[in-house]
């Protein structure tokens, strides 16, 4: 037996597992599947009206119908990634705390953030993810326009960081479980945060709307996770000044800075764990 | 008659006690639930800083200027305090598939009634506790609001919640009796929840919908769950039609509650209990 275990082996055999255990109930499935997707379109349809009245979403920000429906698309994607990888399982990584049984996943010989994190992947997640897909596809065509191989791979790679930010953020609220006992208002709070992120940052002017847009790009770095992959295909590779290269590159060390935040928090909320019952 | 008052009773007081146990949990999970206004409120000046004016007026949406929109979504925030009934259809769907429902069949207890006070004691509670936050976050945005309206609008606005929840209550019953017929109505309430989300005025003011659309969802009686309440508060409905709005809330309570009962009737002969 190898010390070290295969973590891409592992993942693909979590992938799989999932997927065997979807499909052992395949009309929950489905009907898991065309809800989360109908809910995409409830969503859609409240942007439409919204841009029946306005041309676009705020003044001079340029975010008009498809470039929001770009952004909205991102965050779609961001969204279901974290929906079928960490959702459940940060849910039930706090449920584990709460009853115990996290003893188990710390006596497996792997990482336990990794097993917690993954252990359970939600498949029915696709039908968002390919909603947002199709409205990136839609939206571009309708913008005319094509990005270059450049733009999609930065996309893909300011995607995945976006989705570490969110990750990051809820993994930590997870472990906060070891000291609360119970967090059952985990979800709740996760989608209070993140509703900030689901609007372009340029909509937080004013006395009010410039500090939240600050700490929320700089303390809790959720606003750049979707704003910054969104702009690229906005507004791809628009340099004009240093000042548009700084978010970009901010994001980057948001990204790092919330993955080694979270796993400290993980790391120092299982040192002050001590088992349940029994 | 005066056992059953004192049944009635009891019943409240224990509900009011079972509640009173989370209050800490309901303050907290009150104020939490405005912060998403907050993003409204910076979404709706976004749109509204672009929208085309015509010379002279001010900007207005469908009938609503800015600070209309956002004391809508601040009022429909106490509409759905009074309408929305967390878990209740669910409940009643596993009660009956799981067979605790029979309890109401050999107690001389009416399950609707029952439920129905155990829902006034979670209210009462909820708002005992809730008043705080409210309070707070209206006296907060109260530039927004142009002022009370007048006492027969705000008598008018009243007696829509109080329909608005009673309405809530008898149409989650309903749907929860489906259980009688199918075991499984988790699906079927998601389905419920999303239309009623987008068409109850939840979402967005339920004027801002085109043509054919505005005119069915002002058929359906989703929006006096939501909408009519704070559209009667924001002056949106007056006269005759507030009127005649008020009526057709309280027919549509006398429909479902009509509906229940005979569901209830026609689905206890259907159900049938196996075991302990």
């Amino acid at each position: 037996m190898s010390p070290r275990p295969s973590y891409f082996r592992v993942l693909l055999t979590f992938l799989r597992n999932s997927l065997v255990r979807d499909m052992m109930f395949r009309m929950n499935f489905i009907i898991d599947t065309v809800s989360t997707t109908s809910w995409v379109f409830m969503n859609l349809g409240f942007y439409i009206l919204i841009f029946r009245y306005t041309p676009e979403i705020g003044a001079g920000t340029g975010w008009g119908k498809y470039q929001f429906f770009l952004f909205l698309a991102t965050t779609l994607l961001i969204n279901s990634l974290i929906r079928g990888l960490f959702i459940g399982n940060a849910v039930e990584f706090s449920e584990m705390i709460r009853t115990g049984t996290l003893d188990f996943a710390l006596l497996k010989p792997i990482d336990t953030q990794f097993l917690v994190s993954l252990g359970r992947i939600e498949w029915s997640a696709i039908g968002p993810f390919v909603c947002g897909l199709a409205l990136i596809g839609y939206s571009l065509f309708r913008v005319d326009y094509t990005p270059g191989p450049l733009v999609v791979v930065l996309y893909v790679f300011y995607l995945l960081c976006g989705a570490a930010i969110y990750y990051s953020l809820m993994i930590a609220m997870a472990s906060t479980s070891v000291w609360l006992g119970r967090n059952k208002t985990l979800l709740d709070f996760w989608f209070y945060i993140t509703n900030f992120s689901r609007y372009p940052m340029e909509i937080y002017t004013g006395d009010y709307g410039v500090p939240i847009r600050q700490v929320f790009t700089f303390i809790i770095p959720v606003l750049v996770a979707v704003n910054v992959p969104a702009r690229l295909l906005v507004r791809p590779l628009d340099i004009h000044s240093p000042g548009d290269l700084f978010l970009p590159l901010f994001a980057i060390f948001a990204t790092a800075g919330s993955l080694l935040a979270s796993r400290w928090v993980f790391k120092t909320a299982l040192l002050s764990y001590r088992s349940a019952s029994s | 008659m005066l056992p059953r008052a004192a049944t009635s009773w009891t019943i409240f007081k224990i509900s009011v006690e079972e509640r009173l146990v989370y209050r800490g949990d309901f303050a907290l999970g009150t104020l939490m639930r405005f912060l998403p206004v907050v993003t409204q409120i910076f979404l709706w000046g976004a749109v509204f800083s672009a929208v085309n004016v015509a010379s002279g007026g001010d900007k207005q949406i469908a009938g609503y200027t800015y600070h209309n929109m956002i004391a809508y979504y601040l009022l429909t925030s106490i509409s759905r305090a009074f309408s929305s009934m967390p878990g209740l259809a669910s409940g009643i769907a596993r009660d009956i598939r799981d067979g605790t429902v029979k309890k109401f069949l050999i107690q001389p207890i009416d399950m609707i009634g029952f439920l129905l006070l155990n829902r006034i004691a979670h209210k009462l509670v909820y708002f005992s506790v809730a008043i705080g936050p409210f309070a707070l976050v209206f006296y907060l945005c109260r530039g927004f609001f142009s002022g009370w309206p007048a006492p027969q609008i705000m008598t008018a606005y009243v007696a829509s919640l109080v329909m608005a929840f009673l309405l809530g209550y008898l149409l989650e019953v309903t749907i929860g009796m489906i259980g009688f017929w199918f075991l499984e109505v988790n699906s079927l309430l998601f389905v419920y929840m999303l239309f009623s989300f987008f068409f109850s005025g939840h979402m967005f003011p339920i004027d801002l919908l085109p043509g054919v659309w505005g005119e069915i969802v002002k058929l359906i009686p989703l929006q006096y769950l939501a909408y009519f309440p704070a559209a009667v508060f924001l002056g949106k409905v007056s006269g005759p039609e507030l009127v005649h709005g008020l009526w057709i809330q309280l027919a549509w309570i006398v429909f479902f509650l009509a509906t229940a009962r005979a569901a209830w009737r026609f689905g206890v002969r259907r159900y049938s209990g196996f075991g302990g």
